[in-house]
């Protein structure tokens, strides 16, 4: 075993593995999930300095953070959804730290989503991608690239539109296939939610996170630099902050992959 | 765009390499009596203190009745006057007039009584009739000032303000908007967008749009914010980066901040309060406005005419069931604001606000009129620019708040319930 790992950091350290980083920058304007007005919402990032070299700490600097637990590039554990309430280990606290390590499998529907911002992944456009790229193997993060993270820094990312946003995401077949038949770790997504912006008109509302959820899997939102990894083959280290009975954590996510 | 209020031309530009000019401010109060009219003054109000036992009316403000030794009490009096004789002072050696000379002064026989010793608005011959305002000048001191008057047809607020910006000595009390670049804290709801829109036909140079988030598309062509003078920025208060960087874009010399930024909730403390909810409030109104503060002041000390106005609702006043978390963070708002305004005293930057009462938006949907329309209290916040005037109450609901709670502020704690 001690090999595999001195081999591990071998090549990392020869950059035969290259390490990826996943997350967005946490600051006070990155975007977050904006909810219909009558409900309570996401609180952005905020960063006030307690001292910088200053006459409140004159060798040292820190700063106060505020944030929702689903700010920035974040984390959703089964307890976030209604449907996840009563899945074992359920809140980021509870999660096993050796789900913290999978592999993953990119699909990339950034095409389609520059054509149709609302474009959803149904079950027939998972087997379509399989027929060509091969099957999507048990136990792995299904990673969605819809290049949506070049948007951030303009109104597209959000894409607030007068009847909500519009961002692509999966439907409620397309869910149950990966959970159910290709048993996925969980589904990472460059937007702000797994769900479609138009999610919560679907027949089946908001079906990534009420499937993914209530079936024990995990959401990872915000990510960047999915359109770097390969399709297959690339590992992901997502470990989220141990919040006491916390639904999502914001985090750096890793991605592993061999160099070309 | 409407013709500015202001026909005064804007200052010109400075040379850069000059030193700065310091704005040194009129002399201090000189007594509680005269704490207590400029209190007055704050609200618009033109008083004199009378006794209460023969009825003069006396000036300048006093302890006692200098002819009687009665005890004295305010009241408002008749504004008009004639002029008894006028000078011009040429040489002072207070540095706050010494900047400002030639400064004209006269003796009024006032309607009311007494012979008092007023500023001049230009042209002010003996003989002439005048009607009188009682401002403050920019250290805060109740001052009398006259006004050309026809008898038959006293000017309205609206003239006198048009008056007052016109005459030099008569800017110096009041917050000109003409010329002047006006940051709008937050110009996404009805309110701020009306003052946008009123702010740039009152001919401000430059009208700063803060747009706080979550920006929806439509901010990309909104008719407010394409509007020429008008530059949109994102700026929310609850966020210090977002404050300084949006100040950091400015171009130009900032003059006035209006601070419109608020988030309303229903909600009590116990029953039906959602704690999110009032901290959100506590953090937009009162820590928003700390921000704010911080940031802009010292580039409004540097302006000759620099001004922080404040809209706030008149919940401040009392707490309310109804609205907990908005009426507590209002009250902190008011009082960071007075705190503000002491601070700013020895800068000469005015610090006003403007109490209001429900407002007809989303935010108000569920109260039965009467209710404040944005485009009325646009109109109020540049009306107490034009006058300077420190405090102002629109509509009904505040001005009916404001007299009850002036009166009986025990009683109107009491009563303020939904």
């Amino acid at each position: 075993m001690t090999s595999l790992l001195t081999d591990l950091v071998a090549q990392l350290a020869s950059g035969a593995i290259r390490v990826v980083d996943l997350a967005n920058t946490l600051s006070s304007d990155f975007p977050v999930i904006v909810l219909p007005s009558e409900f309570g919402q996401c609180e952005p990032f905020r960063m006030e300095t307690v001292s910088r070299y200053d006459a409140d700490g004159p060798a040292w600097y820190w700063n106060r953070i505020t944030m929702n637990e689903h700010t920035g590039t974040h984390f959703d554990a089964p307890a976030h959804w209604i449907t996840g309430r009563d899945v074992p280990h359920g809140t980021v606290d509870a999660v096993a730290p050796r789900d913290f390590v999978y592999p993953a499998v990119v699909i990339d529907i950034s095409a389609e989503a520059a054509a149709d911002a609302d474009f959803v992944v149904t079950r027939a456009f998972l087997e379509d991608w399989e027929a060509r790229h091969g099957a999507i193997p048990p136990r792995h993060w299904i990673l969605l690239r819809s290049d949506w993270s070049k948007r951030v820094g303009t109104l597209a990312y959000l894409n607030l539109q007068d009847d909500g946003a519009h961002s692509p995401g999966p439907d409620a077949d397309a869910m149950r296939f990966l959970v159910h038949a290709r048993d996925c770790v969980g589904l990472g997504v460059e937007t702000v939610g797994t769900d479609a912006g138009q999610a919560s008109h679907f027949a089946e509302p908001l079906p990534a996170h009420s499937i993914l959820h209530g079936n024990g899997r995990f959401g990872l939102q915000c990510l960047t630099n999915l359109d770097q990894l390969p399709t297959f083959g690339s590992v992901i280290v997502a470990a989220p902050l141990k919040i006491k009975g916390g639904s999502g954590s914001p985090l750096r996510v890793i991605a592993l992959m061999p160099e070309a | 765009m409407t013709t500015p209020r202001n026909p005064l031309p804007p200052p010109a530009p400075r040379d850069p390499l000059a030193r700065p000019q310091l704005h040194p401010v009129a002399p201090g109060a000189r007594s509680r009596a005269m704490q207590a009219m400029a209190a007055r003054a704050a609200q618009g109000r033109f008083v004199l203190q009378a006794c209460t036992v023969c009825g003069t009316a006396t000036y300048p403000p006093r302890d006692a009745c200098p002819r009687c030794w009665g005890t004295l009490a305010w009241h408002d009096q008749p504004t008009g006057g004639r002029v008894l004789a006028n000078t011009v002072i040429r040489v002072s050696t207070d540095p706050y007039f010494r900047d400002r000379l030639p400064w004209h002064m006269g003796s009024i026989q006032l309607d009311a009584g007494p012979v008092v010793l007023a500023h001049l608005a230009r042209g002010l011959e003996p003989g002439a009739r005048v009607t009188m305002r009682l401002m403050l000048d920019r250290g805060g001191n109740a001052a009398l000032f006259a006004l050309p008057s026809d008898a038959a047809h006293p000017p309205q607020p609206e003239q006198g303000a048009t008056i007052m910006s016109a005459d030099p000595q008569g800017r110096t009390f009041v917050v000109p908007v003409a010329g002047a670049t006006v940051l709008v804290s937050d110009a996404r709801q009805p309110v701020g967008r009306a003052l946008v829109g009123a702010l740039a036909a009152a001919g401000a140079r430059l009208v700063v749009a803060g747009l706080p988030g979550p920006a929806p598309m439509r901010d990309a062509h909104d008719p407010v914010l394409g509007l020429p003078g008008v530059q949109p920025l994102p700026l929310d208060v609850t966020d210090p980066v977002s404050v300084a960087e949006t100040i950091s874009r400015i171009g130009g010399p900032l003059d006035i901040v209006i601070n419109t930024a608020r988030h309303v909730r229903a909600g009590g403390v116990s029953h039906d309060g959602n704690l999110l909810g009032h901290h959100r409030a506590l953090e937009v109104s009162a820590m928003g406005l700390a921000r704010l503060a911080q940031a802009t002041a010292p580039i409004l000390a540097g302006r000759p005419s620099g001004a922080f106005l404040d809209v706030l609702s008149v919940k401040a006043l009392a707490g309310d069931a109804g609205h907990a978390g908005f009426a507590a963070a209002e009250a902190a708002r008011l009082s960071l604001l007075q705190s503000f305004r002491h601070e700013m005293r020895s800068t000469g930057v005015r610090v006003l606000e403007v109490f209001t009462g429900p407002t007809d938006d989303a935010d108000h949907q569920a109260l039965p009129p009467p209710k404040v329309a944005p485009a009325r209290l646009a109109a109020a916040v540049l009306d107490a620019l034009a006058q300077g005037r420190e405090q102002t109450c629109v509509g009904e609901v505040a001005r009916e708040a404001m007299r009850r709670w002036l009166d009986d502020p025990a009683l109107f704690a009491r009563e303020t319930q939904p």
